[in-house]
C-alpha cells in the first residue's frame, strides 16, 4: 500500500461538516418527538380503540417493520409527489423517519403500558382517582422506566439510519460527505471522519439519555 | 416511454434472488463472526473482551451505510480490487457479526452461573464447557431473536442499491427511471420485501411466545 492520507481537504470543510452534523441531530430530534407522538396515539388506539382502528394500526406497524427504510424513503420522496404532493427532500426525509419510528415505538410503548400490573390501576380506581390521574400518577413513570432502554436504543438506531436520507440529498451529514467526496476525491478520508462523527453522536446520545434517566426516572424500587 | 407491465414486474422479482443471496452470505458470515464476538465478550481474557467490545461499539455506533462506503471506497485505496458484491457482502457480514454477537452474548449470560461453576468443578476444558454445557442451553433462547434479526439483514441489503448492486431496490430504481411510475414501482418493491420479511417476523414472534410460556412453566 502506497497511499498518502490527506485529511487537509476534509478538515478545511469543517463548517460544512458541522452544519451537516447539526442537520442530522435536528432531523433525529424532530423525528423522535413527532414519532413518539404518533406512537403514543397508536398505542392508545391499539389497546383501547375500536376493531377497524386496531386493524389499521396493526397493518401500519407490520408494513413499516417488514420493509426497508430506504424503500419507505423512496416511496415518500418519489411516489407521493406523483400524486401531486410537493415537498422538499428535508420534509420527505423527516416524514419517512417519523412514520418509521412511529411503528417501532408503538410496539415498545404498548409493552410498557401492559407491564403495569392490573392491581395498581384498580388500586387507583379504588382511591377514586380520575382516568387521567391514574395515567399521570400510576402508569406513566413505571411504564416509561420499563421501556426506557428499548426506546432510547430505538432512537439511536433511528439517528444512525438517518444516514440513508442522503440518497435524496436531504442536506444531512452523509449528504455533506457525498458532496465533499465529489469535489475533493478524498472519499476514504471523508468517510472515516464522518463515521467517527456518527460514533461520537451515538455515544453522546446515549450519555444524554442516561442523564435524562437519572434526572427524571431514577428512583429506588423494591425488587 | 415504457409503462409498467408484467415484464417490468418480472425484472424486479428476479432481482429478489440477489437480495436473498446477499442475505444468505450476510447471515452465514454474521453467524460465524457473531459467535466469535459473543465468545470474545464473555471471555476470561481481558484483552479479548476489549477487542470484542470495541468491535461492537464501532459497528453498532456507526451507520451501516457508512460502513458500506468505507469498504467500497476504502478498499481501492488499500490496493484491493473490489466490486459491489464483495463490498456489500463484507459490510453486511461485519455489521451482522456485531449485532448477532450482542444478541448471543445476552443469551450466553442468561445461563445460570451455577452451570458454569458445575462445568468448572467437573474440570471440563474451556472448549468442552462451552460446547457441551453453555452453548446448547444458550442456543435454545437464542433462536427467536436470531430469526427476528434475519428480517433486519434482509432489509439491510437494500442499502447495497446505493453502491450499484442490483437487488430489489436497485431494480426498482432502474424500472422507475424508465417508466416514471414511482407509485406502482415502489409499491411492488415494498410488497416483495414484505412477502420476504413478514413470514420471518411472524415465525420469530411465535417462537418467542412459545419460549416464554415454556420458561414460565
Amino acid at each position: 500500500m502506497n497511499y498518502t492520507f490527506q485529511f487537509g481537504d476534509v478538515f478545511a470543510a469543517w463548517p460544512l461538516l458541522l452544519k451537516g452534523t447539526w442537520t442530522t441531530i435536528e432531523l433525529s430530534f424532530m423525528a423522535m418527538v413527532l414519532g413518539l407522538g404518533v406512537a403514543v396515539l397508536c398505542a392508545w388506539g391499539k389497546t383501547a380503540g375500536p376493531r377497524p382502528l386496531r386493524f389499521a394500526i396493526n397493518a401500519y406497524i407490520e408494513l413499516i417493520r417488514n420493509t426497508p427504510f430506504l424503500v419507505q424513503l423512496f416511496f415518500f420522496f418519489f411516489a407521493l409527489p406523483a400524486l401531486g404532493l410537493r415537498w422538499t427532500p428535508h420534509t420527505a426525509a423527516l416524514t419517512a423517519m417519523v412514520v418509521n419510528l412511529g411503528a417501532y415505538a408503538t410496539e415498545i410503548i404498548r409493552a410498557g403500558i401492559e407491564s403495569i400490573p392490573k392491581g395498581q390501576i384498580e388500586a387507583g380506581l379504588a382511591l377514586n382517582l380520575k382516568r387521567w390521574e391514574i395515567f399521570r400518577f400510576v402508569i406513566i413513570k413505571p411504564a416509561l422506566r420499563a421501556i426506557y432502554p428499548a426506546l432510547t436504543s430505538q432512537f439511536i438506531l433511528l439517528m444512525l439510519s438517518s444516514a440513508v436520507v442522503s440518497v435524496i440529498s436531504a442536506d444531512d451529514l452523509t449528504s455533506v460527505a457525498a458532496n465533499l467526496q465529489s469535489q475533493t476525491f478524498r472519499s476514504f478520508e471523508i468517510y472515516i471522519v464522518v463515521a467517527a462523527i456518527y460514533l461520537a453522536l451515538s455515544l453522546a446520545f446515549s450519555a444524554f439519555f442516561k442523564l435524562v434517566f437519572n434526572a427524571t426516572l431514577n428512583y429506588p424500587d423494591r425488587k | 416511454m415504457r409503462t409498467f407491465g408484467f415484464a417490468e414486474f418480472l425484472f424486479i422479482l428476479e432481482a429478489a434472488k440477489w437480495t436473498l443471496a446477499l442475505s444468505a452470505i450476510a447471515f452465514a458470515g454474521g453467524a460465524v463472526g457473531g459467535l466469535l464476538v459473543a465468545l470474545g465478550r464473555v471471555s476470561p481474557v481481558a484483552w479479548l473482551r476489549g477487542v470484542a467490545t470495541a468491535f461492537v461499539q464501532v459497528f453498532q455506533g456507526t451507520p451501516l451505510l457508512l460502513q458500506l462506503f468505507l469498504i467500497f471506497f476504502g478498499a481501492p485505496v488499500l490496493g484491493l480490487d473490489i466490486n459491489p458484491w464483495v463490498a456489500a457482502g463484507a459490510a453486511l457480514v461485519l455489521n451482522s457479526s456485531a449485532f448477532l454477537g450482542e444478541i448471543w452474548r445476552g443469551c450466553i449470560q442468561a445461563i445460570p452461573r451455577g452451570q458454569w461453576e458445575a462445568a468448572e468443578a467437573l474440570n471440563l476444558s474451556y472448549v468442552s464447557r462451552m460446547r457441551d454445557v453453555v452453548l446448547p442451553q444458550a442456543w435454545k433462547i437464542a433462536v427467536p431473536p436470531t430469526v427476528g434479526f434475519m428480517v433486519q439483514i434482509i432489509k439491510g441489503t437494500s442499502l447495497a442499491a446505493i453502491i450499484g448492486f442490483t437487488e430489489i431496490t436497485r431494480a426498482g430504481q432502474i424500472i422507475n427511471n424508465a417508466t416514471f411510475q414511482p407509485l406502482i414501482v415502489f409499491g411492488v418493491v415494498a410488497a416483495i420485501y414484505f412477502v420476504l420479511c413478514w413470514p420471518l417476523s411472524l415465525l420469530a414472534a411465535r417462537m418467542e411466545r412459545r419460549l416464554a410460556s415454556a420458561l414460565s412453566r
